[in-house]
């Protein structure tokens, strides 16, 4: 399991979709593949006023890798400091074994390379101790990377502090 | 190595955003370089930071020495980099050889394009003057260029595309402060009550502004958003009306009767500022909430609740006085009567309200030299009358249906000779065939754009521009309560054989010998002119893209500091101008027409992930949204028997378009809706070309029909017809 959450904070989400194309442009992708996608759940009619909620899918890096187990030539891989899945392209021979084994849809088809893509939380860019693509660039600043650790630590503290501002409940 | 502890997030909720890493930070090393500019995708022009590696961008961010902007870039500013890689734009100077729009080009070299647009303009210029040439763009932070170029030639008609968007707004704004929409900026951030007429935040989306909005609701802001359409937006708010199409204003008339009624308006404000309130009284009495019912849809006790509501917010609120407001007939009052709820809020000059906009001179700071300075002013009567014969329309922005109708008909004088500068009339303005009659009449039509634009494709010349990363442009000033200057610096070499506008611009001049008028060696030349004796340096403003001439937003003492250039000096709820003109300050409000039990208004509106149709044609933002089936309320689909994902065919007149149906009661029943800049016709454009349907070819009959006081096109005043067809396989 992946160190690392993708954290997405919903209701500040604007569904503008930009993270995806901050996603690609980082990857050079063309028309097709999205490692990460906003999914709008809505517009629905509701009062005072209707509601959409914005759920971001990248991939969730999981312990027990469907894609990983799945790849007959070893290029899906794990890193071992940080737990990130990741697909390395000189390996993949484009079987697609992944995309049909992954159940959160994460694994992506590129019909330029001929290979499958995926999400490897921008492990480059975490490398050069910068942020990912698409939590650098998101509009609205909803996204963030956070160690699965720290997080219900963050949320109850966030919790607690609208609890008293008087916002929460 | 890996990071061991993220920084905290960038949300607006936890300003902690400090952290944000800039590939500045991360480049460098490896040859990479950061050119900071101004983002091309849309007219918003944010502040871009570039990230150059072996002469290709890499990497596009948000410029964080902009603190509200911080890294953020939005899904068009990001596909910045795919439009560079486009191959499916102008390359070279074209010269048609087929019929208008038939889209026979011959690629030329520049100086055979040039030549033989000066030779044209020569020919009509000899024949019939100078003001026989007329100039559009979209106006906005470079508009300076145009209107040099223009003023240069001795034209005096230079258009913005504003009566196909704001100019409703704009005039609004002028008849009740003296100032125009620009001079008036929304502080959003800040605010506890914001109401929203359609102005959709969230898809018209402008990164800084989206951003504040959604600190705004964090911090407990409430949101009023009024629209026949659910967008966005109104998912955001906290209130939201389904306003019946073109009664807005009927709303706007029965709270004002309840702020007067109910004397919830700020008496001291008023007292000190504004004149003219008991023309206001009349002309909304009996404008009761219950009349406004009838019309609009609201209950009048909603209304009468967010009354209530809003008083206890005062005066922190904003009535956002919209932007693209070229909607029907009674638009400018929609407008100014929600300027004019500011005022009674007396949320004017406030933080959370509205903000006068501070130039330089307001901090007593030299601005940017403009272009136009020193050189003689043009004389000449506007061929739409703006500022003379229609004292109320502003003549630095023109009517543009008024130049078409000139065009048309040769009255009061001729207009042979016609530049769309990064403007596509044929997508902006209501019904493109109407446009196309009046286009048919020039002897010269040129377009410079970076895109096969509808217009370009339709033109007789088109001068490529090279894109926004590949060209430096003249330098902005950003007014605002914490005005800047912001500069577009050259990132990239052009991949094609483009040339940058002031470069195009200088060339016709010089070709007509009047290169005296325009003596700039290159844009470094420009650029230190603009900025001579401001105190700001050309190295400062490269270093940083963006510099503030203010440390802090700035706020007028709004007892004795305040100045509104209205002909009185006062806040006029009667306006002098609109009484010289002729015309009502508050009109009755008119009810829109009955529709039959087929006809349906058309509504059109913006998705986040395109510019209009500037961006249709761009690789991956084509791929988010190839096309625009148009929506319908499930109440109505079932009376025609239409089903969700049926093909239809919407029509109006003689024309027609087929498309798919989306049955869904987030638009009132009495309309349809579409996304705009669809239905692409340029075959070049290969992606985009034939995808969707194009709502502005159903505006048939609607290029003359315009708010008469504010200038805007009455677009939603289009009725179709909508039946289900069977679509072979
Ligand atoms: S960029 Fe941010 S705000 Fe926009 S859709 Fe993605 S997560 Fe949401
Ligand atoms: S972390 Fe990187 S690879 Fe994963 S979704 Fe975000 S931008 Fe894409
Ligand atoms: S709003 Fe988006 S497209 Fe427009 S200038 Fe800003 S980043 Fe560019």
């Amino acid at each position: 399991m992946s160190t690392f959450v993708l954290v997405h904070e919903s209701e500040d989400c604007i569904g503008c979709q930009a993270c995806e194309v901050h996603c690609k442009t980082n990857k050079g992708l063309g028309a097709g593949p999205a490692p990460c996608k906003i999914v709008a759940v809505g517009p629905v009619a509701a009062a005072p006023a209707p509601r959409v909620r914005f759920v971001f899918l990248p991939c969730f890096h999981c312990a027990d890798a469907a894609c990983l187990n799945a790849c007959p030539t070893g290029a899906v891989r794990r890193r071992d400091a940080d737990g990130i899945v990741f697909i390395e392209a000189s390996v993949c021979i484009g079987c697609k074994s992944c995309i049909v084994a992954c159940p959160w849809g994460a694994a992506q088809w590129d019909p330029e390379t001929r290979k499958a893509v995926k999400c490897d939380l921008c492990k480059d860019r975490l490398d050069a101790g910068l942020q990912p693509a698409c939590v650098t660039k998101c509009v609205t600043g909803c996204l963030s990377l956070s160690k699965a650790a720290a997080l219900p630590d963050d949320r109850r503290r966030r919790h607690a502090a609208a609890l008293a501002a008087g916002i929460g409940g | 190595m890996t990071v061991d502890s993220p920084g905290p997030g960038t949300s607006p909720r936890s300003p902690t955003g400090a952290h944000m890493s800039s590939a500045r930070e991360g480049g460098g090393a490896d040859g990479s370089r950061i050119v900071n500019s101004l983002c091309g995708m849309c007219a918003t022009h944010c502040p871009i930071q570039v990230e150059v590696r072996e002469g290709r961008a890499v990497w596009l961010q948000g410029n964080p020495n902009d603190r509200t902007m911080g890294t953020s870039l939005c899904a068009r500013g990001a596909a910045g980099l795919t439009l560079e890689d486009d191959d499916e734009r102008p390359r070279q100077p074209m010269i048609r050889v087929g019929a208008r729009g038939a889209g026979q080009w011959r690629p030329v070299g520049w100086d055979e394009a040039l030549d033989y647009v000066a030779g044209k303009l020569a020919e009509a210029i000899g024949r019939h003057g100078s003001r026989t040439v007329a100039l559009s763009d979209r106006g906005g932070h470079f508009a300076d260029l145009t209107r040099r170029f223009l003023r240069a030639l001795g034209s005096p008609n230079y258009f913005d595309h504003d009566s196909s968007c704001a100019s409703n707004a704009h005039h609004a704004a002028r008849s009740l402060f003296g100032l125009g929409r620009a001079g008036l900026s929304y502080d959003i951030k800040e605010t506890r009550h914001i109401v929203l007429y359609g102005r959709n935040l969230v898809e018209s989306l402008m990164v800084k502004e989206v951003k504040d909005f959604i600190g705004a609701l964090g911090k407990g802001a409430r949101c009023t958003y009024i629209d026949p359409r659910v967008s966005l937006t109104a998912c955001k708010a906290t209130r939201y009306w389904q306003i019946r199409p073109a009664t807005d204003y009927a709303l706007n008339l029965a709270i004002i009767h309840e702020v007067l009624a109910d004397g919830l308006y700020d008496r001291k404000f008023v007292a000190r500022w504004v004149s003219g309130m008991d023309y206001l009284a009349e002309a909304v009495r009996g404008c009761t909430p219950e009349w406004q019912e009838a019309h609009t849809g609201i209950p009048a006790a909603e209304l009468r609740a967010f009354v209530r509501e809003i008083a206890e917010d005062a005066p922190n609120v904003i009535f956002h006085g919209g932007w693209m407001t070229a909607r029907h007939r009674q638009s400018f009052y929609v407008s100014r009567t929600a300027y004019i709820l500011n005022v009674l809020m007396g949320a004017i000059e406030v933080p959370g309200g509205v903000v006068l906009a501070k130039g330089p001179a307001d901090l007593g700071r030299k601005g940017l030299n403009r272009l136009t300075a020193g050189m003689p002013e043009v004389r000449e009567e506007r061929v739409d009358g703006a500022g003379r014969r229609l004292p109320h329309i502003d003549p630095a922005a023109g009517l543009l249906h008024r130049l078409f109708a000139a065009m048309e008909c040769g009255a009061p004088y001729p207009i042979t000779a016609y530049v769309a500068y990064r403007h596509d009339p044929l997508t902006g303005a209501p019904d493109p065939e109407a446009v196309k009659r009046a286009l048919d009449r020039l002897d010269l039509l040129v377009a410079i754009d970076v895109n096969y634009s509808e217009t370009a494709w339709y033109s007789d010349v088109i001068l490529p521009e090279t894109t926004y990363l590949e060209r430096g442009g003249i330098i902005a000033t950003l007014p605002g309560p914490k005005p800047a200057f912001a500069i577009r610096d050259q990132a990239l070499a052009p991949r094609f054989d483009t040339r940058p506008a002031w470069w195009i611009f200088r060339e016709v001049l010089r070709r007509l010998g009047l290169g005296g008028r325009f003596d700039f060696d290159g844009i470094e030349d420009i650029w230190r002119h603009q900025l001579e004796g401001t105190g700001v340096t050309l190295d400062d403003l490269r270093a940083k893209g963006v510099v503030p001439l203010a440390e802090r937003p700035v706020l007028f003492d709004r007892e004795d500091g305040l100045r509104f250039p209205t002909p009185s000096g006062t806040i006029e709820m009667r306006s002098a101008v609109l009484d010289k003109a002729g015309l009502p300050s508050l009109a009755p409000f008119a009810a829109p027409a009955e529709l039959d039990e087929g006809e349906f208004r058309l509504l059109f509106g913006r998705t986040a992930v395109h510019t209009h149709g500037q961006t249709m044609n761009n690789p991956l933002l084509h791929d988010m949204r190839p096309d625009n089936p148009v929506w319908m309320h499930p109440d109505r689909a079932a009376a025609l028997g239409i089903a969700d994902g049926d093909a239809v065919e919407i029509s109006r007149g003689g024309t027609a378009v087929v498309t798919t149906v989306e049955v869904t009661p987030l638009i009132h029943p009495e309309a349809v809706f579409l996304f705009h800049g669809y239905g692409r016709t340029v075959p070049a454009q290969t992606r985009a070309c034939g995808r969707g349907v194009a709502d502005q070819r159903l505006q048939t009959g609607m290029l003359h029909t315009f708010d008469p006081a504010g200038g805007g096109s009455a677009m939603t005043e289009t009725i179709v017809r909508v039946r289900r067809i069977e679509v072979p396989e």
